[in-house]
């Protein structure tokens, strides 16, 4: 039984939908593409470019279909994109630039 | 700080999420409920508005004790949830 | 689909491109980033706490200001979040979450494991602990502890220091350390010998 409030998605405490999902307990190492996501989140912090608080509020914003879909990582890598875009660190050119360019 | 360890406190029954975009870091479950301070935790910049690169007010954080079985009408007595929680989603209560 | 939607790894690369042709992050500066959060992880919390079992002192002092007690140790915590550390006793068990996203005592612990930052552990550690715990860890309390729960949701990090198991007498702070898991300092296991 959910509490009749309007809950945010990501606010996963007590979530009736979840309260029977199995949790997966076995190690998960970390990919490479882990590991350089949370370093350049960690480098933007470090340079004060962006916050922990605007990657969390980033990753938030993202539907709740594709929340649950994207693997943690990339979650933060579409937030992480999406906060420099929006701040104008980053302009969409620059990023379908180097998109292309593969 | 305006809450002493020991204080009976009530959150806020806000939801400033259904008025526009927000970042809220007091879950929903302990919204609208009455709790006790164990501790103040020192004071923070407000993450309501770090999330949007605006000025950020520092404001007192509290751990804050609720009653499991209160919260969720299940669970064993004596268990316990801890939060924490900033003082402008405090009350007295 | 909007540019943010475009595949993970495709804009992982591209972003890294990005960012060193900026001058905000270098190939190198990653790589040393990668390098020193690798360096993070469950032995140092271990060894806090096989401190803590052995000096009365030390765990005042790690209760008191678990920052202060990881830098004791030579663990690094500058520009790291406050770290606070919450005492097992023989009536309470205490079990650490973030419902809201996955904030963890990484600075002593390293990077958090796949399973607490899943939406089931998430929801549960909350409502049901007590069952997540016996279901997935097989961790059942004793009927007269109490099991607190502390849901990490602002600018602290939590870890737990754990009971000392019996069967311990007389080991010293490495052979405690070397079964201290990290399990055993988020709450969802406890040591044993």
């Amino acid at each position: 039984m959910d509490k009749d409030t309007p809950r945010a998605h990501h606010d996963l405490g007590g979530a009736a939908k979840f309260m029977c999902e199995a949790v997966d307990t076995t190690p998960h190492g970390l990919t490479d593409f882990d590991k350089q996501v949370d370093a350049i989140r960690q480098i933007l912090g470090a340079k004060q470019i962006m916050t922990v608080d605007e990657l969390r509020r980033g990753i938030e914003s993202i539907p709740e279909a594709e929340y649950h879909r994207l693997s943690y990582y990339r979650r933060w890598i579409r937030s992480i994109t999406g906060i420099l875009l929006q701040k104008g660190v980053i302009t969409e050119a620059e990023l379908r630039a180097a998109l292309e360019a593969g | 700080m305006m809450f002493d360890p020991g204080s009976s406190v009530r959150v806020k029954n806000d939801w400033p999420e259904t008025r526009g975009p927000a970042h809220i870091r007091t879950p929903h479950y302990v919204r609208g409920m009455q709790g006790t301070v164990v501790r103040w935790l020192g004071a923070f910049p407000n993450p309501e508005d770090l999330a949007f690169a605006r000025p950020a007010a520092t404001r007192a954080l509290y751990h804050v004790r609720f009653d499991q079985p209160a919260i969720w009408q299940e669970g064993r007595a004596g268990d316990e949830l801890v939060v924490e929680i900033f003082e402008h989603w405090l009350e007295p209560a | 689909m909007t540019i943010v939607e475009t595949d993970g790894e495709k804009l992982l690369t591209a972003l890294r491109s990005v960012l060193a042709a900026k001058g905000i992050a270098s190939p190198a500066e990653i790589a040393e980033r990668i390098a020193s959060t690798d360096s993070a992880n469950p032995g140092q919390g271990a060894r806090m706490v096989a401190k803590a079992w052995t000096d009365p002192a030390y765990r005042a002092r790690m209760l008191e200001d678990g920052t202060k007690a990881a830098e004791e140790l030579g663990i690094p915590m500058r520009g790291m979040p406050p770290l606070g550390v919450l005492e097992d006793s023989a009536d309470v068990h205490n079990l650490i979450v973030c419902t809201l996203c996955s904030c963890y005592p990484r600075a002593v612990l390293g990077y958090p494991p796949f399973w607490y930052k899943s939406a089931g552990y998430r929801a549960r550690a909350v409502r049901d602990p007590r069952g997540l715990l016996a279901e997935e860890w097989g961790t059942v309390l004793p009927d007269h502890v109490r099991l607190r729960v502390v849901d990490s949701t602002a600018d602290y990090r939590w870890m737990v220091l754990p009971l000392r198991p019996a069967g311990t007498e007389g080991w010293d702070e490495q052979r405690l350390a070397s079964i201290v898991r990290e399990g055993d300092m988020i709450g969802v296991t406890i040591p044993r010998v």
